[in-house]
């Protein structure tokens, strides 16, 4: 394996034209696009590429299912902002990526994806192996190539980079013939360089539309700042906080927006939506003014389109012009780059006056805004968020996380406390369970200096537990903290609150995942009890290598307040009577 | 309410599919939809017409200019526009029975292309409503309507809105060997006669 190759001798060779097969073109090009690590898995239309890998200095890493290559692509991209990669083969290699690709492409995650195909002269044949996948990725992708001659390939593949990462970002696929990997062309990366990119021709940023939005900010009484996963995406945190900091007003983040503002600063409002805190929702839906900032209004954080925030006027900042009015109608609409549209406003927001709204919400937050374990009875009885308040607290809120998808991604969400960008890596559009293991081995390879944990419930865990052995054979220091309730946590209190209690196909037998982990050769503990949890997540970080902790957790927790689907954002379930981890009772 | 999109799209294959399926991920219904060839080489013309609400047309115009293989779109909506679209039609007729389909055929401005001893083909160019009209009267008199091939709509802006002015604005492809125009408002004027229909 060629690892920590200095790429720039590397590409030297990629200054003058050589003669190369299509597989080496593949290679030097992904080279030249400054690609150190990929994530894969071989196979037979893919062969001529992985045969010429060892003549290029980047890291493969072969994963154990294809899924798991694409979600550490993903991860890798999250993590480092880099386009991550990811390589299969083509018919069920390819199928298989197609989960990690549709992740990729609703959380708008630069990603590209290579696959072999059959040989062009049997396309269209039902081949051995033979599927259409770019037929199959094309409404989950940004874009997709089939190149079927050598000649075309370095072309295709810098095509795809630029879209993965220009305007807002997604994954590409590109789809390569076993021929054209096979036979030679004159590789020229320079002549290959795309068309500069064309910004969407809709983007408009008009001089009188950022007048108007600074009038509505200077006179708002009770503005919201939403701010969503375009603020990291275009790496708009400085000027969110100026504006936060100058014009006094508070910021709700949505899930993917977590670290976008630093979750201790006294303007961060949390997480709004489905499973946001009270006051926080109570905010939106009181507020007169909200600027949403590089988010969706996703139907997780807007309850019904009807009554979101019926009070305020809204300013919607945002790349991608399909956005705009699409389930909230706004008032404004400055459609670009975050950072550049900030940069414009910013010189008309004058210093403002704040404490009145901000004395408000405090109101409204009361002794809620103490939402913090320590305050609370301890039985000695492990609970979810107790694991997740204690991993923050050891951390120093300084860990990389990936989670999963259920309950404990919501409680991570809450009790983890999330100060820098790019420190939470979880799936937010599609809620692809299985996500997290192999989405923080991509973290891990990108960021290998940080401390990176998978939070994953037991269900998620198992499936995509088979990257376990991939963390083994690379050597990767990743802890892991497995979420037990011995249910599909989520699924079981929709049951509870929806389908009256009916616990159908919810419970569920695992495991032992210290075991688990130990035939992979990954030490591991499971934790029963709160006062074990410091120690065995100490017993984590010090050991060398990866270590697995399997938190034994209440069995039939649910996560609180949540707005049931098709409710107003104020219409949320608070949890009943007297349960230890419970927001006040006064929080009214 | 009916959109109409007239979108140029580079003309090479899948690219059909891939306009296609955004209306089929948007649960939208197309209407019709034809391709051609344009004015400018390597790119395809498309007059694209769905039924969706009012607010759609804006969001279906920017998610078709997020497809990389779209190079412009206009969306007509009511801007003024001449829509054609052209149908043959095939009736049973002997030479009995012709004589008053030539009487239709006359009154509707439309040809007779083909003729046997059982049938004959009616060619029609015109704006939809006309053609459902000569359909209508077929239908009510005694001939047996046998065939109907209808292209579906075309339309183009009238006056000004051509795609040489949108290279004038910058928002087209560049075409650099083609005559270049001074600026936007020249271009305007010059081709600023409305025609009436």
């Amino acid at each position: 394996m060629n690892t920590n190759a200095n790429t720039q001798a590397s590409n030297a060779h990629l200054t003058t034209p050589t003669r190369l097969t299509g597989a080496e073109i593949l290679w030097a090009t992904l080279v030249g696009e400054g690609v150190t690590e990929v994530f894969g898995y071989p196979g037979g239309a893919i062969l001529p590429v992985y045969d010429a890998l060892r003549k290029f200095p980047i890291r493969h890493i072969l994963v154990r299912h294809e899924q798991g290559a694409a979600h550490m692509a993903d991860g890798y991209a999250r993590a480092s902002g880099k386009v991550g990669v990811a390589i299969a083969t083509s018919g069920p290699g390819a199928t298989n990526l197609v989960t990690g690709i549709a992740n990729a492409m609703l959380d708008s995650i630069p990603m590209v994806c290579i696959t072999g195909q059959v040989s062009s002269k049997v396309l269209g044949t039902d081949a051995f192996q033979e599927v259409d996948i770019t037929g199959i990725t094309l409404p989950v992708t940004k874009h997709n190539f089939l190149v079927t001659h050598p000649e075309d390939i370095a072309s295709a593949v810098r095509q795809a980079f630029q879209i993965a990462k220009s305007g807002r970002p997604g994954p590409v696929l590109v789809d390569i013939t076993k021929d054209a990997q096979q036979a030679s062309a004159l590789f020229d990366f320079a002549a290959a360089k795309p068309q500069p990119y064309r910004p969407h021709p809709m983007l408009h940023v008009g001089d009188s539309d950022v007048a108007q939005a600074a009038e509505l900010i200077r006179n708002a009484k009770r503005p919201v700042i939403l701010a969503g996963h375009g603020v990291i995406q275009s790496n708009a945190m400085e000027p969110l906080r100026t504006l936060a900091e100058r014009a006094q007003i508070p910021v709700a983040l949505t899930l993917l927006g977590l670290g976008a503002f630093p979750a201790s600063h006294s303007l961060n409002l949390g997480m709004m939506g489905m499973h946001g805190e009270a006051w926080v929702n109570h905010a939106i839906q009181e507020a007169d003014l909200l600027i949403a900032c590089g988010m969706r209004f996703d139907d997780r954080v807007i309850g019904t389109a009807a009554t979101y925030a019926t009070k305020a006027k809204k300013i919607h900042i945002e790349v991608d012009p399909a956005e705009i009015n699409k389930n909230i109608k706004v008032d404004i609409a400055l459609i670009g780059d975050l950072t550049e549209v900030l940069e414009q406003l910013l010189p008309r927001i004058p210093g403002r006056e704040g404490s009145g709204w901000l004395k408000a919400l405090d109101a409204i937050k009361g002794g809620c805004a103490v939402r913090d374990i320590k305050n609370l009875p301890d039985s000695g009885h492990l609970y979810a968020a107790h694991v997740m308040h204690d991993l923050w607290r050891i951390t120093g809120g300084n860990a990389v996380v990936a989670t999963d998808v259920g309950q404990h991604q919501m409680w991570e969400a809450q009790y983890f406390h999330h100060e820098h960008p790019r420190s939470l890596i979880t799936s937010g559009g599609l809620g692809t369970m299985g996500f997290a293991l192999p989405a923080a081995i991509g973290a891990k390879v990108a960021c290998p200096e940080k401390e990176v944990w998978v939070i994953a419930g037991d269900g998620g865990f198992q499936m995509t537990s088979p990257e376990l052995s991939t963390i083994a054979q690379e050597h990767l220091k990743v802890n892991i903290a497995i979420i037990n309730n011995g249910f599909l946590g989520m699924v079981r209190q929709w049951q509870e609150f929806f389908y009256d209690r009916n616990y159908e196909s919810t419970p569920m037998v695992s495991p032992d995942f210290v075991k688990l982990a130990e035939a992979h050769g990954i030490p591991g503990l499971t934790v029963r009890s709160r006062a074990e949890v410091e120690a065995a997540v100490n017993a984590a970080r010090s050991a060398s290598g990866a270590f697995l902790l399997n938190f034994m957790v209440e069995k039939e927790d649910s996560v609180y307040p949540m707005i049931p689907a098709g409710s107003a954002l104020h219409e949320m379930i608070r949890r009943p009577g007297k349960n230890p981890l419970v927001e006040r009772a006064d929080d009214e | 309410m009916l959109h109409t999109f007239v979108a140029y799209v580079e003309d090479r294959p899948g690219v059909l599919t891939r306009v296609a399926s955004l209306f089929r991920r948007l649960n939208i219904n197309i209407i019709s939809l034809t391709v051609g060839r344009s004015e400018r080489a390597g790119l395809s013309r498309m007059t694209v017409v769905c039924d969706a609400s009012a607010e759609a047309g804006n969001r279906i115009r920017a998610s078709l200019f997020k497809l990389e293989n779209v190079v412009d779109v206009d969306d007509i909506a009511q801007a003024p526009a001449v829509t054609r679209e052209l149908a043959l039609i095939k009736v049973a007729a002997t030479k009995h029975t012709r004589s008053a389909i030539f009487e239709l055929v006359e009154v509707f401005r439309a040809r007779i292309v083909d003729l046997t001893a059982e049938s004959l083909m009616i060619e029609m160019t015109g704006v939809e409503s006309k053609i459902e009209g000569l359909i209508q009267v077929l239908n009510e008199s005694d001939s047996q309507i046998l065939e109907i091939c209808r292209s579906g709509k075309m339309t183009m802006r009238r006056g000004h809105h051509t795609s040489r002015v949108l290279r004038a604005l910058g928002t087209a492809a560049e075409e650099s060997d083609a005559p270049a125009i001074e600026s936007a408002e020249a271009a305007l004027e010059e081709g600023a006669s409305i025609e009436p229909e």
